[in-house]
């Protein structure tokens, strides 16, 4: 092994997965870990699919390799199944429970895969999935999402909640820090509950 | 010296900082924008920075503050360097006394561009140095330190990160921003600055006379470096290299290029200490072209017997593919991974309220059977919408409309191009469209700022790249300027105006704009301004499916395949104008939700 541990951040443009990403490469600068990560920019991203990709003590190329993905944080359903060959065979995925349309399946008919059918498929892997809009409502704003995905993600990785949660203050605009910091910790434990079912199965 | 989690870009802004630039100019293209995005918004600034009309303007520019003694850096993608080829070609025979640095970011895969060029080949055809950096960090080092190299040889140096460093993140060791300390001053040398034939052979013969000792000193300051390892060598460069070191195993060579021109002897060298070598880089074969010229009998394999692709982007699962059918056993292997197929496909689109999409329907609804050649920019995702029928490069949606009409094309042609695309190399186009008495409708989409990048400001948002406040240009002015005479203004999201002034464009003879204008509404959302949501009457709503094909992504199919209009409705209110039942209406329910 190149000893990383891959992530991948996978979503709809303009959900907030470049400062999710941002906050799990600060929390790596933190613990003085090295970090590479990438993005979608541009053309590409404006209400497409999107993903990020972070490898913790990383130190060469920034893109996860197809089948190495450790853990897959999904900010939509469809897209965690679109990436899920993304995923190593011992992965693991927190997704949120929410799916967007695409435009694409209302325009010319493509069908979409049910709820049911997605976490059935995506159910190959230990699946947790959050009720993130609900969260981030309760938490007192529907921007937090991202924080709540990173909160209830952070049972999985190998960075200290300390550390996330020092670089969700940091990152996030100053008049919101006390709600994503509401949101980081209803994130953690709705993710407590996927620990615990994981290890009952 | 701090360490930081830095993005490409602001690795080399940074980089930038610490040389110091004193001259910034650059016209917005992904993947380049973000440099001088972060260099218009650092206070104190002790150089000057713009966003510049296109690409030649910005090197002509830059180039001058480099004649001045400044130092003096450049920004834009690939496609932007054919633009600003003219003055590049002779700026290498003309020189600088000061450093500039011509950043030209490649996008390998074409994640948001029309193709896959090579910057390498530009820096190899105008004979300057290239620098391609395989790391952040590397881009940080380069982006300082090719100042300093181009007023070494007094050359131009163009800096070439792909999508990958310009896009991608890692832990980086900066160090401080340097004072600005130089005053630009312009020594008249008309040998050196007027290319008249007489002064322009002396300055090739001395261009080509310069390229021995930069060969030399890419090998010296370690951007072309080797460890000799064993009977079989890779070499790889820009970030190719950093897939290779990942996967190499010890008893492999790894011979990195990082910057060029290559010197032949130093790589004869290296290459003739091996029984076989593979060279592995992104699209063209630019260094594997001069490993074969050097090579004398060992094998050499890579694009040209098919190893390596030619297309596209590679990646640390690629190369490792690449380095087994090599022969090369990697440290890592990655099982093939199929994605999931039959999933309904998510491609980017315009904004919901985005004021394109009302003017694309129009336009597809006047004219039916029309010709639609289209431009550069977030509108080009018309395509959908079934509005888009050429893109090429920027501008030429005017030139294509103008052929297409002096080709004899009898159906309407209606030419859509932004703001910042017009002002960028679609006027000449208009005049020439005007001129030679074209047949067409113009439709200039004025959403005020150039979107698509990153919401850069240009002449007609009224202020500069650091904020300041200039007068918006009037593109009814220019239009008018340029021998239009049917000129005329439309708001898109009154949908009946904006078509009903189409068919009196079409009515007219000759070239006709047409200037479409709101404020993108990504602007108009950071500028506070809120215009409320609609929502579908679900009595009144027929199921009939008029609105779902607009295209906006606040409207979803909902129960009973009724419309349902959500979250993401931004007030623009053209899908109420469209709904044959009356069923969509501003939305009644508390105002001041958000």
């Amino acid at each position: 092994m190149s000893g990383s541990f891959d992530i991948l951040l996978v979503g709809i443009g303009g959900q907030g997965i470049i400062l999710a990403s941002n906050i799990l490469g600060e929390a790596c600068l933190a613990e003085g870990r090295s970090v590479r990560g990438a993005e979608t920019h541009g053309m590409a991203q404006r209400g497409g699919s999107v993903e990020g990709h972070i490898r913790i003590d990383g130190r060469f190329g920034p893109l996860v390799p197809p089948g190495a993905a450790r853990l897959m944080i999904a900010f939509d359903l469809l897209e965690a199944l679109r990436y899920s060959h993304f995923l190593a065979p011992d992965g693991r995925i927190v997704s949120s429970s929410s799916l967007v349309v695409p435009t694409s399946a209302s325009m010319q008919g493509a069908a979409v895969p049910d709820r049911e059918a997605i976490v059935r498929r995506l159910s190959a892997w230990p699946l947790c999935l959050v009720e993130a809009d609900r969260l981030a409502a309760e938490a007192g704003s529907p921007l937090s999402q991202n924080v709540v995905m990173i909160g209830a993600a952070s049972w999985f990785m190998p960075l200290k909640p300390e550390s996330l949660a020092g670089a969700v203050k940091r990152l996030v605009p100053p008049k919101t820090v006390a709600i994503n910091m509401k949101a980081f910790e209803l994130g953690r434990a709705a993710g407590e509950r996927c620990r615990g079912e994981a290890r009952g199965t | 010296m701090r360490r930081e989690y830095l993005l490409g870009n602001e690795a080399i802004a940074r980089g930038c900082l610490e040389a110091p630039v004193d001259f910034v100019t650059g016209y917005p293209g992904t993947p380049s924008s973000e440099v001088i995005d972060i260099l218009r918004g650092i206070p104190e600034r002790g150089y000057y920075v713009e966003w510049s009309v296109n690409e030649k303007v910005a090197l002509e520019n830059a180039l001058a503050a480099a004649w001045c003694g400044l130092r003096a850096l450049v920004t834009m993608k690939h496609v932007g360097l054919n633009v600003a080829a003219d003055p590049l070609m002779t700026s290498a025979y003309t020189g600088v006394t000061g450093g500039l640095v011509i950043m030209s970011a490649d996008d390998p895969f074409a994640h948001s561009s029309q193709n896959e060029q090579d910057s390498r080949c530009y820096a190899l055809f105008a004979k300057i140095p290239c620098l391609d950096p395989s790391t952040i960090q590397e881009a940080h080092d380069m982006a300082r330190d090719a100042f300093s190299l181009s007023e070494q040889f007094g050359l131009p140096v163009i800096f070439r990160p792909t999508t990958r460093i310009c896009h991608s993140k890692g832990d980086t060791i900066t160090g401080e921003p340097a004072k600005n300390t130089r005053k630009g001053e312009f020594h008249k040398d008309p040998k050196q600055y007027v290319v008249i034939p007489a002064h322009t052979r002396v300055l090739h013969r001395k261009l080509n006379e310069k390229q021995p000792a930069v060969k030399k000193a890419l090998v010296e300051n370690g951007y072309n470096k080797a460890v000799i390892r064993g009977p079989r060598a890779v070499v790889a460069s820009g970030i190719a290299a950093a897939y290779v070191e990942e996967l190499i195993p010890d008893d492999v060579s790894l011979v990195r290029i990082g910057a060029y021109p290559v010197d032949e002897g130093w790589l004869r060298d290296q290459v003739r200490r091996h029984e076989s070598v593979l060279v592995v880089e992104e699209l063209h074969p630019v260094v594997e072209e001069i490993v074969r010229q050097v090579s004398g009998g060992v094998p050499v394999s890579g694009k040209k017997d098919g190893l390596v692709p030619w297309e596209g982007e590679l990646s640390t699962a690629s190369v490792a593919s690449i380095l087994k059918s090599f022969g090369i056993e990697p440290r890592e292997t990655y099982p093939p991974a199929v994605p999931v197929a039959d999933l309904p496909p998510r491609p980017p689109i315009l904004c919901a309220g985005c004021m394109h999409r009302p003017v694309f329907y129009a336009i597809r609804r006047v004219f039916k059977d029309g010709i639609f050649p289209s431009d550069i920019g977030c509108y080009t995702l018309g395509l959908q919408l079934g509005a888009v029928d050429t893109t090429l490069c920027m501008g030429a949606a005017v030139t294509v409309a103008s052929g297409l009409s002096h080709a004899g094309e009898k159906r309407e042609i209606v030419a859509t191009i932004g703001d910042s695309t017009f002002l960028h190399s679609g006027i000449p186009g208009l005049i020439n469209a005007v001129y030679n008495g074209a047949r067409m409708i113009l439709v200039i989409l004025d959403n005020r700022v150039t979107a698509m990048t990153g919401h850069q400001p240009n002449p007609c948002s009224g202020t500069t790249a650091t904020g300041a406040p200039s007068p918006q240009i009037s593109l009814e002015a220019v239009c008018r300027a340029c021998g239009v005479q049917w000129v005329e203004t439309v708001d898109p999201y009154d949908l009946v105006s904006t078509m009903a002034t189409l068919r009196a464009a079409a009515e007219q003879p000759g070239v006709k704009v047409v200037i479409a204008r709101q404020p993108c509404v990504i602007t108009a959302r950071r500028a506070n301004i809120r215009r409320g949501r609609f929502e579908v009457d679900r009595e009144a709503c027929t199921a009939c499916g008029v609105c779902i094909g607009f295209g906006c992504p606040a409207i979803e199919r909902g129960e009973e395949d009724k419309a349902r209009i959500t979250d993401l409705c931004s007030g623009c209110g053209v899908c109420a104008q469209i709904c044959p039942a009356g069923a969509i209406r501003k939305e009644r329910r508390k105002e001041g939700r958000r």
